[in-house]
């Protein structure tokens, strides 16, 4: 009952949140002077193509880019009606890409889901490799498990991302015959789901998760010992031993469950840090996730498909910031009743 | 008859270091309460420790024998030379521990049914729900009016004493033959601990088993053991019957720290209060709610930190403010110093000089602050972290007077060396670095660097509570003597009734929030008129074999004010006034 009180509290603290963001991220694509079509419209006045010129107009007038900035805003997330009546992100239209000239919806399509696809991935590799090798690095510091985990962990931090995928493509495609750049077999892409194209999309995962994760786990372990270390010198740990209890069953049971906390804190902070990290290694590895349509539309002032996208990973990130808490709330009793004390 | 534990010639050290505890030897007789006795440093923890083999990983056993000769198996085995998995079938089985600090002993995240139950299902062949029936059985035991509750509970929802339960039936619930306590009161109050060192010695009667007490509290000492052991610097210093040591201490050292020991003064008959009237700090009226924000829409609740404090500090003299934790006190001394204001309607005037206005500590502005803060200082309770460890020792005394923009630099130095000479410390010292030096040295330290500004007024939150005994008596010489040589006026923050009967001129006993009794302290000691006092005197350990904590007494003042007989009786702030008894001596009773 309490849980589900603060569920319901966490989750319209996020809706509003996400407001907020949105107010900001459209404030922040108006910030450069101009916008996609008047930015057209000069140009193709300069080289003197007047119907162009007429079909713009009419574009800026149907997108409402020509009224004040807040009124866009109301329109664009569908808390006012436009010149197609009430119709914006609320009711489920995502806009109109003037880039590709389809709408949005269609072009981010596939590669929204794809993209957390991708990143779900990478967050669980951090995880199932940060856990063991952490509490392993931890449970025999100083002796060459340490060392040599350490020596792995920066590594990783060390090498740039896509400096690793290119190696590992060359390298699995030589001795695993792993495929080179995509998220499937290119015969699958737009075919309906079926056993055959998951199991491509799962092989061509491989690589982009090692890639995308490996950064983060080694982060995420050298923070896990240290939690760990920090809490293996606690008083309570010392009755556990005076208990009697085993050395691995003791770890596990006491200064794991309190390392834990931030381990899993964390999840809302790596969504947002892989999803933008991983925008580079998208464009390098040829992955069809969003990145690349973000790239391009921040650099073309495409609005709307910049917004939407901005939009969708700040909404991965509240989700993830959401779900570490509710998390929290239900691991550590501490927590669950500090709401409740007083 | 077999002793029940031999320790004999430990010696343990770290790394390549001469050992910290050298040929140590004692024996624990069944049934027995062995008290070992030290200062920090002595080596009390680490021998005790040694036994279960629950030391820091640098230590190392150099030699001795530890040889436990249980009753229950009759096989006797040396515990050092046993391997591991053969240790952890005695730990918690045939010896348990219970450890200092009862916050943080205890896993945070795990029910106390599950941390207790946890003994019985490693070492009994017991399934779950006889294990619980066992555990609930020893809760009660323990004093737990609501067994099934506190299996549910976790730690962090009760208080210090309550905890201190929960780790002792930890310790209990398997029926071991040896307990080791390793100041197992230290970290509570002390109508708690009084309460808590019953429990011990009651549970001892019932079952039998023996009992290793390790404190730096010769009054705990007196109250629990049958024999002691005194050690100093890894060594032992004096061995025997407690009665032999306690009444007649053979070593210089035993002798020292009896010295040391502050008591509670039995007063033949109080002298006449003196009548000055310059108050150099009046409080009146005071009350301090605080607001406790609840998590999501729930409504905050207020909280009383004190409610309706009159105190008055007389200039040259000192006002002792002496109350358990959660009492107020702490929150008195801030709002004395201006650290937070007091809610609408308090009163605190401050006069610098005998003739100066009064000052509004209540109502400062800026200008004022400042003046203020020259002429009244803070001692700290902890001096281990009131100094900057980055900071030498000269940067931390010149530190204020920069501050206040006071004389040129050389004559900032020249200031903060003079102040070192004050407080008994060299003043080549000033290019060192905290960590150099020893509790009582920073705690030296700040008491110079509080009074680098030549303030008239210091306020002494808990100054020695951090300390041993024997620096803790330097401590209170060294104020006493600075007080005299330039007339300070001392606000004295303490929880500890011996510590205040020797400095104070004045004492009011608080508890929740309220002051429950005010005179000075031969009054006080003489004439005890509430309940809480006659239990805060009654819960005081004397180092005297004939002067046993009286339990009755102390359980009859601890409880909350809602317990107390019907003449003090009250709920939440609605207390009675506080009333004049007799000139100089004030009780809150219904009259």
């Amino acid at each position: 009952m309490m849980f589900l009180r603060y569920a319901i509290y966490r989750f319209i603290t996020m809706l509003l949140t996400l407001w907020v963001v949105s107010i900001m991220i459209f404030v922040i694509i108006n910030l450069p002077p101009g916008d996609y079509l008047s930015n057209q419209i000069a140009e193709l006045r300069a080289t003197g193509q007047a119907e162009g010129v007429a079909k713009a107009e009419f574009l800026r007038v149907e997108y409402a880019l020509d009224r004040p900035i807040w009124e866009q805003y109301l329109i664009w997330v569908g808390m006012a009606p436009g010149p197609q009546g009430w119709y914006g992100l609320i009711q489920g239209n995502f806009g109109w890409s003037f880039e590709f000239d389809r709408p949005v919806s269609e072009i981010v399509g596939d590669a929204l889901w794809l993209t957390v696809l991708v990143n779900l991935a990478a967050v669980l590799f951090v995880y199932l490799v940060a856990l063991p090798l952490g509490v392993l690095a931890a449970a025999k510091s100083e002796t060459w498990v340490d060392y040599s985990a350490a020596f792995v962990g920066y590594l990783g931090l060390a090498t740039p991302n896509f400096l690793l995928a290119l190696m590992l493509f060359y390298y699995g495609n030589k001795y695993f015959d792993l495929p080179i750049g995509g998220l499937m077999d290119p015969r699958f892409e737009g075919a309906p789901m079926s056993w055959e194209k998951v199991r491509s999309v799962l092989i061509h995962l491989i690589v982009p998760t090692f890639v995308i994760g490996t950064s983060g786990a080694a982060a995420m372990m050298q923070r896990l010992r240290a939690n760990m270390l920090d809490e293996l010198g606690k008083p309570y740990v010392e009755t556990a031993k005076a208990k009697g209890l085993a050395p691995s069953k003791l770890l596990a049971k006491y200064p794991l469950r309190m390392a834990f906390n931030p381990f899993v804190a964390d999840i809302g902070n790596l969504l947002p840090a892989m999803i933008s990290g991983s925008v580079l290694v998208s464009v390098v590895l040829g992955l069809q996730t969003i990145g690349p349509s973000l790239l391009t539309a921040l650099k073309s002032q495409d609005q709307f498909l910049a917004g939407f996208i901005l939009m969708f990973v700040a909404l991965l990130t509240l989700i993830g910031t959401m779900v570490s808490d509710l998390l929290l709330v239900l691991l550590d009793p501490r927590i669950r009743y500090g709401a409740r004390a007083a | 008859m077999t002793p029940l534990l031999n320790v004999q010639d430990l010696s343990i050290g770290f790394g390549t270091e001469k050992p910290v505890v050298q040929d140590v030897s004692f024996q624990v007789m069944p049934g027995e309460t062995l008290a070992l006795v030290g200062e920090s440093g002595s080596g009390k923890t680490i021998s005790c420790r040694a036994v279960l083999r629950i030391l820091p990983e640098a230590a190392q056993i150099r030699s001795g024998s530890i040889t436990f000769s249980s009753t229950q198996q009759g096989s006797t085995v040396d515990l050092l030379r046993q391997p591991e998995r053969a240790l952890r079938k005695v730990r918690g089985n045939h010896i348990s521990m219970i450890f200092q600090e009862p916050m943080r002993s205890l896993s945070p995240l795990h029910r106390l049914g599950d941390q207790v139950s946890e003994v019985l299902l490693l070492h009994r062949d017991m399934n779950a729900a006889r294990a619980k029936a066992s555990v609930l059985e020893t809760f009660e035991r323990v004093g737990f009016p609501d067994p099934a509750r506190v299996w549910r509970s976790y730690p962090f929802e009760m208080s210090g004493g309550m905890r201190q339960r929960a780790m002792i039936a930890m310790a209990m619930v398997a029926k071991p033959e040896l307990l080791i306590a390793d100041e197992p009161t230290t970290a509570l109050d002390v109508t708690t601990q009084a309460q808590v060192l019953g429990l011990i010695k009651e549970l001892q009667s019932e079952t039998g088993m023996a009992v290793i007490l390790v404190t730096h509290d010769l009054g705990v000492v007196a109250n629990m053991a049958e024999s002691v052991v005194v050690m100093n610097k890894g060594r032992v210093m004096e061995r025997g019957p407690a009665e032999a040591v306690l009444s007649d201490p053979a070593h210089g050292y035993t002798q020292k720290l009896f010295a040391a020991a502050p008591m509670i003064p039995q007063v033949a008959a109080p002298a006449r209060p003196e009548t000055n009237d310059d108050p150099i700090l009046q409080m009146r009226g005071v009350c301090k709610t605080y607001t406790m924000r609840a998590g999501g829409w729930r409504k905050p609740t207020l909280i009383t930190a004190c409610h309706e404090v009159n105190l008055t500090v007389q200039r040259g003299k000192t006002l002792a403010v002496v109350g358990e934790s959660g009492s107020g006190k702490t929150t008195c001394a801030r709002l004395a110093l201006g650290a937070e204001p007091p809610d609408q309607g308090g009163e605190i005037l401050f006069r610098a000089t005998a003739d100066a206005a009064p000052l509004k500590i209540h109502d400062m502005n800026a200008e004022d602050r400042i003046r203020f803060q020259r002429q009244a200082q803070m001692v700290f309770q902890d001096p281990y972290s009131s100094l900057s460890p980055r900071m030498r020792v000269g940067q931390a005394l010149t530190e204020p007077m920069e501050i206040h923009d006071l004389g040129r630099k050389s004559e900032r130095r020249e200031k903060a060396a003079e102040m070192l000479r004050w407080v008994g410390l060299d003043p080549s010292m000033l290019s060192r670095y905290p960590h150099a030096f020893s509790g009582g040295q920073r705690q030296r330290l700040s008491i110079a660097r509080a009074l680098t500004l030549d303030p008239v007024l210091l306020v002494c939150d808990e100054p020695t509570s951090a300390l041993d005994v024997s620096v803790q008596e330097q401590i209170l010489c060294l104020l006493e003597d600075i007080r005299d040589r330039i007339g300070l006026s001392y606000l004295f923050i303490s929880h500890d009734l011996a510590v205040v009967a020797r400095i104070a001129d004045e004492v009011a006993v608080m508890r929740q929030g309220v002051i429950v009794e005010q005179a000075p302290p031969d009054t006080l000691f003489y004439n005890p008129r509430h309940p809480y006092t006659c239990a805060l005197i009654a819960a005081q350990p004397e180092p005297d074999i004939s002067r046993p904590i009286n339990l009755e007494l102390v359980s009859k003042g601890a409880g909350s004010p809602a317990t107390w007989p019907e003449a003090f009786r009250f709920e939440g702030v609605a207390a009675p006034a506080l009333t004049e008894l007799e000139p100089g001596h004030k009780v809150r009773c219904h009259v």
